[in-house]
């Protein structure tokens, strides 16, 4: 049995209403940091908390928060990156629309300790009932006197602002989204200046994921060196993982970060097998943007090792045998999938959703999307692979910000892993058409239930 | 010397750049200082513009490698850096044209920025001129592995100055900060996003502002041209002379482009860069649209004398300035052996109409030199 900490209270009756929330032990962790706490060591708590960034890269939150500038007269602030765009995650949106109060729970508590006095929430359009929860409970919150002037006699002042974006997956790069935030064209910035130095309007800004601040409150109300002893290694706390594909319970599970892939899938608990007795082809264990791991490598490295779901386990073997922890978006796909058409689906939401500004991306996602088309609908060459596997090289690591990467993986990825099924596409151009090359010798072995 | 001096006083960085060392001032780009080293080592630049503001970064072709950060952190960066942007620190250490894997993206980034050109340069005002023309004859190799249509757009018209052509379109976002920091108006922007993004207004609309017309200047390719050119000349037909005048609005130093007594075209003068070059007052060199789209005439200018052209240049081509005729015989040259065969190929030629002497033919022969008699 795992531990929540995120989501234990979020289908208590009526604890989208502040008097719920606060009567199951809500805003604790306000009044113990402002009162009794200095806004550095709410800092060094969420540090020794260990807390990774849980938008997708992992970057130790409080190694992020100490490197705010913080020169004198100069307001900071806090944003919170609520632009959940990433295919096959909704775990925020989970979060938001349940448990609100959390989100702005965390928020006081981080605004606290970074000293922004103006905190916003940028969250993107598609979520369009999300704000008005939002705002409902930053209402509530002032009315109570943890927003506005003075919050709890402690002279902290902090306001918290939702701001809609018109639904661009850019616009969650950090850069971008300050960019959006400010009111411009949702393009990535260049850097150096790092937003912790210049952010928004050029003043130093952290941004974070909606379910890192949200993590900030059990790691107040618990003590860093607590929080830190959940997890495993640098993968400490919970992480929410948002399961979706060819499983029997789609949803938003919180998991402890020492259960192995394997038990996630299969275990009642949480994504309760593969309906209709199918098997077990592949998985995209963080989100679309990170590489796809076939049945084989996913419930075991590539030394025979177990492979359990946390950011270092999920990353054994680097791209070559392993994946990433990234946003946790976890899609499942089953025999019936097709590989092929799967990369095609991922290369163009990529092209549809690059900004354009730098060359690689701008131009190399049309090309893989159009080259994907031609496989995949039984056109393809068999240089057109080795085509693919060309053009993802020459974006990645080339561009502005990581959406050439998470363009470039993906396909990397499938072409490694797959590529026999790629060939076999090209190679029966009307066969492919009607059924699916279905699981070869990638696929794991038969799963029996103990 | 003055940047000795300056030595003394402030604290230079070293930085090398391909084995070349050179030192800096704090705060420079590694573009700049690879500028100051000249030649190969200088990366290729097709968004970066030293004059405006917030360029660059975003075509990719100036990738450098840092092998090493500095002397306190010689740590090298993982990823290849935009050299336009990347500032210099102390005892860095930049590779260009030595490492491998900048050459291999370079080269990657210029078979992606052509994907998608309609490589119209045949028909194209800007062929001679074109950043990206001598980026991919430099960097490009001679084929393509696109094998798809490529990217076509609605035409938008910009007025009567200027012509948008937005499929040779790099997106270098130049256009973009020239009318945002040399006009108070920018009515023209980047729409839409990826590859499918264009520069246009809005609505329908002229670009229209005295200073607008500077976007021909900084456009690296053919996108946006002048109208009052379009297909009028190459520019390799005509003569670049340094030239000003007395211009109320502007600092009147242009660059008339001129073929015999006529002007065909007006544009601020440039550096080496392919830059707008300062005035000799040292501002801004940007000229106005009087001087750009009105003053045609010889008798509006003062002519200062030919603009200097890198022989290299296709412009150079054709100017027969400072020619210098051999003192040699053949036989010198070809170490006493007498040529087999010499061959006046004028004499003998039907086409080029043997009976008219080239001498008699001022300035470049051009076909219409050559066209028969009208019967």
């Amino acid at each position: 049995m795992s531990v929540k900490l995120l989501l234990e209270k979020a289908h208590v009756e009526g604890i989208r209403s502040f008097d719920v929330y606060r009567r199951e032990g809500g805003y604790r962790s306000v009044e113990k940091a402002l009162k009794t706490m200095s806004p550095d060591a709410v800092t060094e708590e969420v540090k020794k908390s260990g807390l990774r960034g849980r938008g997708g890269a992992g970057f130790p939150s409080g190694l992020k928060w100490s490197f705010l500038a913080k020169p004198e007269g100069v307001p900071r602030h806090l944003v919170c990156n609520a632009d959940e765009s990433e295919p096959g995650t909704f775990k925020d949106r989970y979060l938001m629309e349940f448990i609100p109060h959390l989100l702005i729970e965390g928020l006081i508590v981080s605004s606290f300790a970074l000293g922004s006095h103006a905190t916003y929430i940028y969250i993107r359009g598609e979520y369009a009932w999300i704000p008005d929860i939002l705002e409902q409970a930053i209402a509530e919150a002032k009315n109570n006197g943890f927003l506005g002037k003075n919050i709890l006699g402690s002279g902290f002042d902090c306001e918290i602002y939702v701001q809609r974006g018109a639904g661009a997956y850019i616009c969650g790069e950090e850069t971008a989204l300050i960019e959006s935030l400010e009111g411009k064209r949702g393009n990535p910035r260049i850097k150096p200046p790092f937003p912790a130095v210049k952010g928004v309007w050029d003043r130093p800004t952290v941004v974070n994921n909606v379910e890192t601040l949200a993590a900030v409150v059990p790691i107040i109300n618990m003590g860093g060196e607590e929080y830190a002893k959940i997890g495993v290694g640098k993968s400490t706390g919970t992480k929410l993982i948002s399961a979706c594909g060819n499983i029997n319970k789609p949803g938003v599970y919180e998991i402890d970060m020492t259960i192995s892939v394997e038990e996630f899938i299969y275990s009642d608990e949480y994504c309760g097998g593969i309906p209709n007795g199918k098997r077990l082809k592949a998985c995209i264990p963080g989100g679309s943007s990170v590489p796809i791991l076939p049945a084989n490598l996913l419930l075991k490295t590539a030394k025979g090792e177990t492979r359990y779901m946390n950011y270092e386990s999920l990353a054994d073997g680097g791209f070559a045998t392993g994946s990433m922890m990234g946003s946790g978006g976890f899609i499942i796909l089953d025999e019936d999938q097709c590989v092929v058409k799967n990369t095609y689906t991922l290369a163009r939401f990529y092209r549809h959703e690059s900004c354009g500004q730098c060359s690689p991306c701008r131009e190399g996602t049309g090309w893989m999307e159009k080259i994907l088309k031609n496989i995949d609908t039984g056109k393809g060459k068999m240089s057109d692979i080795d085509l693919l596997w060309d053009i993802q090289r020459k974006i990645e690591g080339n561009t502005i910000c990581p959406l050439g990467d998470a363009a470039a993986w993906p396909v990397a990825a499938a072409i490694r892993h797959f590529r026999d099924e790629f060939e076999w596409h090209v190679n029966n151009p009307q066969e492919s058409q009607t059924r699916n090359f279905g699981l070869a010798h990638y696929a794991d072995p038969i799963y029996v239930p103990a | 010397m003055a940047e000795e001096k300056k030595a003394e006083e402030k604290k230079l960085f070293k930085v090398t750049i391909d084995n070349i060392t050179v030192d800096v001032e704090p705060g420079t780009t590694i573009l700049h200082a690879a500028r100051m080293v000249g030649g190969d080592v200088t990366p290729p630049a097709m968004c970066y513009y030293s004059k405006l503001k917030g360029s660059g970064g975003k075509c990719r072709t100036c990738l450098v490698e840092v092998a090493a950060g500095s002397t306190a952190d010689p740590r090298p960066m993982p990823k290849l850096v935009a050299s336009c942007r990347t500032t210099v620190m102390d005892g860095m250490i930049v590779k260009n044209i030595t490492s491998e894997r900048v050459l291999e993206a370079r080269a990657g980034v210029v078979e992606l920025l052509l994907i998608n050109h309609p490589l119209d340069c045949p028909i194209c005002d800007q062929a001679g001129e074109c950043h990206l023309q001598d980026l991919s004859y430099e960097h490009g190799k001679e084929g393509t592995r696109y094998e798809f249509k490529r990217r076509t757009f609605t035409p938008h018209n910009l007025g009567e100055y200027i012509q948008l052509h937005m499929t040779r379109c790099i997106l270098c976002y130049r256009c973009v900060y020239t009318a945002n920091q040399l006009t108070n108006k920018r009515e023209h922007g980047i729409l839409d996003r990826g590859d499918h993004a264009e520069i246009a207004t809005y609505i329908e609309k002229a670009l229209d502002n005295e200073f607008i017309g500077n976007v021909i200047d900084v456009c690296p390719v053919g996108a946006l041209t002048d109208k009052t050119f379009r297909f009028k000349n190459r520019v390799w037909f005509t003569k670049p002379m340094d030239a000003h005048r007395d211009c109320p609005t502007c600092s009147g130093q242009v660059q008339l482009w001129m073929r015999g007594d006529e002007v065909y075209r007006v544009t601020a003068r440039k550096d080496e860069w392919g830059e707008v070059k300062d005035t000799t007052e040292g501002k801004p060199g940007w000229i106005c649209n009087d001087c750009r789209f009105h003053k045609k005439s010889v008798k509006d200018w003062v002519i200062e004398g030919p603009t200097q052209v890198n022989r290299h240049s296709v412009i150079s081509q054709g100017h027969y300035v400072n020619t210098v005729t051999p003192k040699e015989t053949l036989p010198e040259v070809m170490g006493g052996r007498a040529p087999k065969l010499l061959m006046n190929i004028h004499k003998v030629s039907d086409v080029n109409r043997p009976e008219i002497q080239l001498s008699k033919i001022e300035g470049p022969a051009h076909s219409d030199d050559f066209k028969p008699p009208t019967p």
